[in-house]
């Protein structure tokens, strides 16, 4: 039988990989939104 | 300082990290929730310092493209949110004893406290790296030196080493209207500065109006706060003081790029009120205040924060009005 203390850390575990998985997915998100806007703007790319 | 001590500052200081309450694994090592590495990143403070950077961004002349603004602004707020986890880091002593704080992650034992460091400097490096590529290096770099100034001159130095702790460190607080301004322009204006003058002069009867109702806590934590050094009538004093300084500075921005008869109105009579607010504070007797349990002081500093709060809407709402009247003078002169 698996300890009720267990189970609360399993589900902190998990909700913290959905966390990150989600904050990954915006990070890609937001470069591929910046790459695009700075292209089609005419700019370059890098900021320096 | 040894490796540990690097970790975990805590046993460095007096007043040791304690608490309980936070789910361990097996090893003992505590399993923080996504709630917690959000509390680390202080969402209140954040959310002005978006606002803030999000009013100098607007009120740039130059514009800025929707979605490179929306990657600046969130750039500017991790790297907020950075400053917050080290902060927590470091002061997790002081943390733990005062009745305000002591619910955070790593004085109730949820969170390690190298995990909070190691936090906040992966966001403090990825944000200021990002912000760099999406917007200019130098506003890359104002982030950085505000996330430093916070951490190390603020939260590592004067905090606990003067009563001007606050003066001083205010100024990490009162840059991120120019980081978004630089954020937008490239480049350095007398607007944005004015906008830094504005909080870093708001900041200190801001605070020490808290202090002065919470100050047995300050106290007890040991952190050297106006009203437990120089005493409550000096702190009167200077909340009066600050508070007639900080009106000229206030209207200032009414002269600039960024400002306009708005804004004035607006000034004029947000600062009125402060100064009254401020003479009320002046005037009143330690005993007084106790016995109507600081009713004033509480008063004044929630008047403190719709004070910033008011003139940075001026500043949008100006914003707004110019591209408004702009766009009215471009449709007349096609006519």
């Amino acid at each position: 039988m698996i300890p009720d203390r267990e189970h609360e850390l399993h589900r902190r575990r998990r909700g913290r990989n959905f966390a990150l998985g989600g904050a990954l997915g915006v990070f890609v998100l937001l470069v591929f939104a910046v790459t695009v806007a700075k292209l089609a703007d005419g700019q370059v790319i890098q900021g320096f | 300082m040894t490796d540990a001590s690097i970790i975990d500052p805590a046993p460095l200081r007096s007043a040791p990290a304690s608490g309980s309450g936070g789910a361990q694994a097996t090893g003992g090592t505590p399993e923080p929730s996504v709630r917690d590495y959000v509390s680390l990143l202080k969402p209140r403070v954040m959310s002005l310092v978006i606002f803030t950077a999000f009013a100098g961004m607007i009120a740039a002349p130059s514009g800025v493209n929707p979605v490179v603004g929306f990657a600046a602004i969130l750039c500017i707020a991790v790297g907020a949110g950075a400053s917050g986890a080290l902060n927590m880091w470091w002061d997790a002593d002081i943390d733990a004893v005062m009745r305000r704080t002591a619910n955070r992650p790593i004085p109730a034992g949820r969170m390690a406290a190298g995990e909070a460091l190691a936090f906040g400097l992966a966001l403090s490096v990825l944000s200021v790296m990002m912000l760099t590529v999406f917007a200019n290096p130098l506003a890359g770099g104002l982030l950085a030196f505000t996330i430093f100034f916070y951490v190390v001159i603020y939260s590592m130095w004067l905090k606990r080493a003067t009563p001007q702790n606050i003066v001083i460190g205010g100024l990490a607080g009162a840059l991120p209207p120019l980081v978004g301004w630089v954020a937008a322009t490239g480049s350095v204006d007398v607007a944005p500065l004015l906008m830094v003058g504005l909080i870093f002069m708001w900041t200190p009867p801001h605070f020490w109006a808290l202090a002065l109702f919470a100050d047995t806590d300050y106290g007890k934590a040991g952190v050297p706060m106006l009203p437990n050094v120089a005493g409550h009538p000096e702190t009167r004093r200077q909340i009066l003081l600050y508070a007639l300084l900080l009106a000229p500075v206030a209207l200032a921005p009414a002269f600039t790029v960024a400002g306009g008869p708005l804004y004035l109105v607006v000034a004029l009579a947000l600062n009125a009120r402060f100064v009254w607010g401020a003479f009320r504070i002046r005037g009143r007797a330690d005993a007084t205040a106790r016995a109507d349990t600081f009713a004033v002081e509480k008063k004044f500093f929630g008047l403190s924060i719709w004070y910033l709060f008011g003139h940075f809407a001026a500043i949008l709402a100006e914003a707004g009005l110019r591209a408004m009247l702009g766009d009215y003078a471009a449709g007349m002169a096609l006519l």
